[in-house]
């Protein structure tokens, strides 16, 4: 379960987010839509740590603790994932070797044996299969002259074996031309479970046809403005988002 | 693949303690008397029991050297060096002259135990080793074990101390010695002429593939003690030698000189491979102490289709003053040259290559990869130069540099000159920061930022990493992740 | 330390007496005293590895006098002309009373002797320690300092020419200073060569120039500097400097055609002594015979976000040897410098050298440098290709060749100022392959 509490964060003097609150129960997908510019991504790099963010006020609860005091990887060690919406290339570091490091890492974190070679590898081909991951390109660099494409379904790849309890898909299906889109989010699909909540961040309602979402959230001004069922995607889909872009500039 | 597949966790198992060879070995020693003078030379040509060839050819070469000026052209400092200050010569008391494994004071054979290189064959043969490796265990001054000789000698190798072909096979020695470094080349060449003291010699015969790895380990202990020994490497026409080198030293407050020669001969054919893991004590965190390195290695392709690659990792020293070369003189002939450079504390590193296009068709390749941390200051020099007659000659060099931290230096300098219009020169070089988006993305994953650091890193110098046996590229990996430690955060 | 143990150093040593009471008395004692604890640098000095002045000027030639000129000089851009010849401002061919407005020109004598804390700093620069600059911060015969006041915006560019003449070897020191104020914007043509180039006199002289530009570029500035070194004979010894000062978002934008005569050296000395100041140095370099040509340029970033472009190319025929040292600092409170440096060289014919010498220095870890540098000969497909086409052998080199060179030239933003550098190039290239 993910719970955001009146959440303010400024980069510099600029007050991105300004008392955002949500929560994701155990099992839930939430939907954030949103015009572009309004925070959606700030949000996702402030859940997951990343510098450069000043947290003035607010909480982020990960199964009820407090996680904003943590470096990233103990809050991913704590089962957060974040799915990129620039995955970074990483050269010379093989992808198979990446995703032994991480998984043994958190798996250490957490007081669990590590897994040996053998039995990783099969969980590494096994998920990739499902995927249309290519053992080729589990030789190469992490990411490193990926397609767009190639570097969605490395993020969802990596979210199915670290089997992280919040996941969040910041963009996700930005440049994935349709086929694309249809394997990531079969991928998703599969990751569903009522111990998982996702946060899917989207700017378009294209992607929630593939993922359903339980609940959709409309953020504007660095707020949560509206919240509704999967109609209110439709609606969006529909109007736009000029009646949360009109109520900002007023 | 594997190798690299298991840093993280070698990362993990890491000592607290940074350098965990810094320990002393408490045995007798024979020394010559403190300082240098002809004198110290004829000592050490007599307890060598050299000919007079010889004999001369050091005090030609201790002459000369004190008429020499030390270099001052690259990028390091250090107080001037009292050179009568020094003992020249340092032998374990206990191991006169050549000796079988079971002759070796146990003492020494708990050392090499204790630093990882196995010296008794049977272990080797019984341990989870799956390759084998012929060792040439130099402690200070002497060898003082050679591995796996009756094996080397069924395929017609010789690998033995240097002192030692001086008596078994002098006329190889005669004939090679000083022909890739004369005994003019440089200041601490010519000290090295004068008074090294062992070193390995191997002889590879025609047309013989070496049937195992060679190494040499090279351990200094005694106090004030320099150490010089000398290597040479034949490989006769169309034959083939991988050879291996690791270096450590106690920690101790005073710096301690090290002016090593290595020369390598690669005739028609013939290819050597040429590997260091150097890891010389690098001094304190407050930059006391530590090993001067100050180090001449050059290979000269001397046949047509030569080939002699070095491959170093460099985590060691507190100076490190080095730049193996290839003289390419043989048409078509190959030299290359891979090189991570790790730098942290108060290190100063001036390290590269030359590589001197003299024949037809010669082609070579220079892969360095620099990484500086703390207060140290890493320099890349490399020369590559192409003559009138090198025609159709090509380099390629690929030069990067990583900076962790405000607090130290990384430099290039690349000396590029062509004679020859055929002559195709590349050159590139980048210097960066690990960027802050690898950094958060893998730690989003769940490495720590010494983790995530570690990993990166590994993928920054993995092109030259791949260049080293097995064995080595583990040993190596490990190294420049304790070198790096504390260095982030 | 003075050495005077050999003939040039006691030339230089007289020469000094004679210029000791030229103004900036102390000044000029300190330069002096610089250079004659060194003497001329030769290949032991590392910045000159390359390029043996001490063996060049064995016999330094007599300073300057003036040789009257008797003809008009054609005009080759639409500017106005400053005309120095052998070391003295000519009235008689400046363009004098058409100084743009906010543009002010004075002798160095006149600087000198009224001489401010501007002046006088950009004068003597703190970014450039170098033998030959100092041995023409003793003996600087004259120069021009030009002030453009802030926030001027000059219409024309401004030409400077330094012109050495004579059927007699003589050595020209001269010293200009341009102070660009706050805001302002200029174009500087700097033409340096021969008088009557080209003619067997002119060829024959043996010129020894040795000029130093210095510039000074305060806050939000701008200068756009073209400098042609052409026509010196196979003899002369040139030295052409520039030592350029930026401040905070200061740019400079230069470029240069050198085309080679007997030695020449073209040193450059850049400090971005501002936040975000930008410089870009391109560079095109041709030299054939014997002819020797040095480009140096040291470009030194001293503050945050920093930006420096360098783009070399050196074309070589016949027995010439080219040379390129380029060095990136980058001090440690440069975070955020953005260095590119790219050195390109063609060898046309067997007995050609190049040298190449690009380095990074570089002591602040948050920045992006890199440089790359590549030396060969005419890409063999391409020429094929053209030939194939029916193109004869020398055309098809010089359109390779123009190409390879005019990319050092395309950020040339005056338009008739870049076609005359191509030209110029064209006609070098014309001129070999009808050779």
């Amino acid at each position: 379960m993910l719970e955001i509490k009146n959440l303010h964060v400024s980069v510099g003097d600029r007050e991105i987010l300004k008392g955002l609150t949500l929560t994701v129960k155990d099992g839930e997908v939430a939907a954030i839509m949103g015009p572009n510019g309004t925070g959606k991504s700030t949000l996702s790099y402030v859940i997951a740590g990343r510098e450069g963010y000043d947290v003035t006020q607010g909480e982020v609860l990960l199964n009820g603790e407090n996680i904003l005091d943590l470096d990233p990887h103990e809050r991913a060690a704590r089962g957060l994932f974040l799915a990129f919406q620039y995955p970074v290339e990483i050269p010379g570091v093989a992808t198979m070797q990446f995703l032994k490091a991480t998984l043994n890492a958190q798996r250490r974190s957490r007081g669990e044996p590590e897994l040996q070679t053998p039995d990783l590898m099969k969980r590494v081909r096994d998920a990739a299969a499902k995927l249309g991951v290519s053992q080729e390109m589990l030789r190469r660099p992490l990411n490193s002259g990926f397609s767009g494409g190639e570097k969605k379904r490395m993020e969802v790849l990596q979210m199915a074996l670290l089997e992280p309890s919040v996941g969040i898909l910041d963009e996700t299906d930005s440049g994935l031309d349709i086929d694309a889109l249809r394997v990531v989010s079969e991928g998703v699909n599969t990751l569903r479970s009522p111990h998982r909540s996702f946060l899917v961040i989207t700017h378009y309602q294209r992607l929630l046809d593939y993922i359903r979402p339980d609940t959709v959230h409309v953020m504007a001004q660095g707020r949560i403005q509206r919240s509704g069922g999967p109609e209110l995607a439709l609606e969006l889909e529909k109007n736009g988002y000029r009646d949360y872009i009109a109520e900002e500039a007023a | 693949m594997a190798a690299r597949q298991e840093t993280v966790a070698r990362v993990e198992a890491i000592d607290v303690d940074a350098y965990k060879y810094g320990f002393t070995t408490d045995i007798e020693s024979e020394k010559a008397p403190k300082g240098l003078s002809e004198d110290i030379v004829r000592f050490i040509s007599a307890k060598k029991n050299e000919p007079d060839w010889l004999t001369q050819w050091r005090l030609e070469a201790y002459r000369r050297w004190l008429t020499m000026r030390e270099p001052d052209w690259a990028r390091v400092h250090y107080p001037p060096i009292d050179y009568q200050d020094l003992y020249y010569y340092s032998a374990p008391k206990s191991t006169p002259g050549p000796k079988t494994i079971d002759d070796v004071d146990p003492e020494l054979l708990r050392t090499y135990e204790k630093l990882g290189i196995p010296l008794r064959e049977q272990e080797i043969l019984a341990g989870v080793e799956t390759r084998k490796v012929a060792v040439d265990a130099v402690f200070d001054s002497v060898s003082v074990a050679t591995t796996f000789k009756e094996e080397l000698a069924k395929a017609g190798v010789i690998f033995c101390p240097i002192s030692e072909a001086v008596q078994t096979h002098p006329e190889l020695v005669r004939q090679y010695l000083g022909s890739v470094v004369p005994v003019t080349d440089n200041y601490f060449a010519t000290l090295n002429s004068a008074v090294y003291s062992d070193g390995s010699f191997v002889y590879v015969p025609k047309g013989v593939r070496c049937p195992m790895e060679l190494s040499t380990y090279f351990r200094i202990n005694e106090q004030k003690t320099g150490q010089f020994e000398r290597t040479l490497i034949i490989a006769d026409a169309g034959s083939y030698v991988s050879y291996l080198e690791g270096c450590t030293a106690p920690k101790r407050d005073e710096n301690q000189l090290h002016a090593a020669v290595v020369e390598l001969v690669a005739l028609d054919d013939a290819e050597i491979k040429y590997s260091t893991v150097q890891n010389w004590y690098p001094g304190d965190s407050a930059g006391k102490g530590g090993i001067y390195n100050f180090v001449t290695k050059r290979g000269d392709c001397r046949g047509r289709n030569a080939h002699i690659s070095w491959t170093q990792v460099e985590t060691g020293s507190t100076i490190t003053w080095k730049y193996p070369s290839c003289i390419l003189r043989g048409d078509n002939s190959q030299g290359e040259f891979y090189s991570i450079a790790v730098s942290n504390g108060h290190q100063q590193v001036d390290s590269g290559t030359k590589m001197i296009h003299l024949g037809r068709n010669t082609k070579s390749r220079i892969v360095s990869k620099g990484i500086s941390a703390g207060k140290s200051q890493n320099t890349y020099r490399g020369q590559v130069s192409a003559h009138r007659k090198a025609e159709g000659a090509r380099n390629y060099t690929q030069c990067d540099s990583l900076l962790i931290g405000h607090d130290c230096g990384a430099h290039t300098v690349p000396y590029i000159e062509s004679k020859n219009p055929s002559a195709q020169f590349e050159h590139e070089a980048t210097t960066s920061k690990i960027s802050e988006d690898q950094l958060f993305y893998a730690m989003q994953r769940g490495l720590s930022a010494e983790e995530a650091t570690a990993l990166i890193v590994n993928g920054f110098v993995r092109d030259v990493l791949q260049q080293l046996p097995m064995e080595f590229a583990v040993e190596a990996q490990k190294l420049i992740s304790i070198s790096l430690e504390g260095s982030v955060g | 330390m003075i050495n005077l143990s050999n003939e040039a150093d006691a030339v230089y040593a007289a020469q000094f007496e004679t210029m000791r009471d030229s103004g900036a008395a102390q000044r000029r004692t300190d330069a002096y005293r610089a250079f004659a604890a060194r003497g001329l640098p030769n290949r032991r000095v590392e910045s000159w590895h390359y390029t043996d002045l001490k063996a060049a000027l064995t016999k330094p030639a007599p300073l300057a006098t003036t040789h009257s000129v008797t003809h008009a000089l054609a005009r080759t851009h639409d500017a106005v002309r400053l005309v120095m010849v052998d070391g003295k401002l000519r009235p008689d061919l400046s363009d004098l009373d058409t100084l743009p407005a906010g543009v002010r020109m004075q002798c160095l004598q006149e600087a000198l002797a009224s001489a401010g804390p501007t002046v006088t700093a950009t004068l003597w620069p703190d970014n450039a320690d170098d033998a030959a600059i100092a041995l023409n911060g003793a003996l600087m015969q004259n120069g021009l300092v030009v002030t453009v006041a802030p926030g001027a915006e000059a219409p024309r560019p401004l030409e400077l020419i330094t012109l050495v003449s004579g059927n007699e070897p003589q050595a020209v020191f001269t010293r200009s200073a341009l102070i660009v104020g706050a805001g302002a914007h200029i174009r500087i043509i700097e033409t340096h060569g021969v008088l009557d180039a080209g003619t067997e006199a002119a060829s024959l002289a043996g010129a020894q120039l040795n000029h130093v530009l210095t510039m000074r570029l305060d806050a939000d500035a701008k200068v756009d500097l073209l400098t042609n070194v052409a026509g010196f004979g196979e003899t002369s010894v040139s030295v052409v400097s520039l030592i350029a000062h930026l401040d905070a978002r200061a740019r400079l934008n230069a470029h240069q055609l050198i085309e080679g005569g007997g030695l020449l050296r073209r040193q450059i000395f850049a400090a971005l002594d501002g936040e975000h100041a930008h410089a870009a140095f391109n560079g095109v370099t041709l030299a054939r015979a014997r002819q020797h040509a040095d480009t140096t340029l040291v470009v030194d970033h001293r503050q945050p976000h920093g930006e420096s472009h360098e783009r070399f190319r050196t074309i070589l025929d016949g027995q010439a040897v080219g040379v390129f040292q380029g060095k990136i600092i980058v001090r440690s409170a440069a975070q955020k410098t953005d260095g590119v440096m790219q050195s390109k060289a063609i060898l046309l014919s067997d007995g050609a050298t190049m040298n190449n010498k690009p380095e990074l220095e570089i002591f602040a870890d948050d920045v992006k440098c890199g440089h790359g540098a590549t030396c060969g000969r005419l890409d063999r497909d391409q020429l094929f290709y053209l030939m194939a086409r029916g193109l004869p052998r020398g055309e098809a080199e010089s359109l390779l060749l123009a190409a390879f060179a005019n990319e050092a030239m395309a950020g040339i933003e005056d338009e008739a100022l870049r076609d005359f550098f191509e030209a110029r190039i064209g006609a070098w290239l014309t001129g070999r392959a009808g050779a």
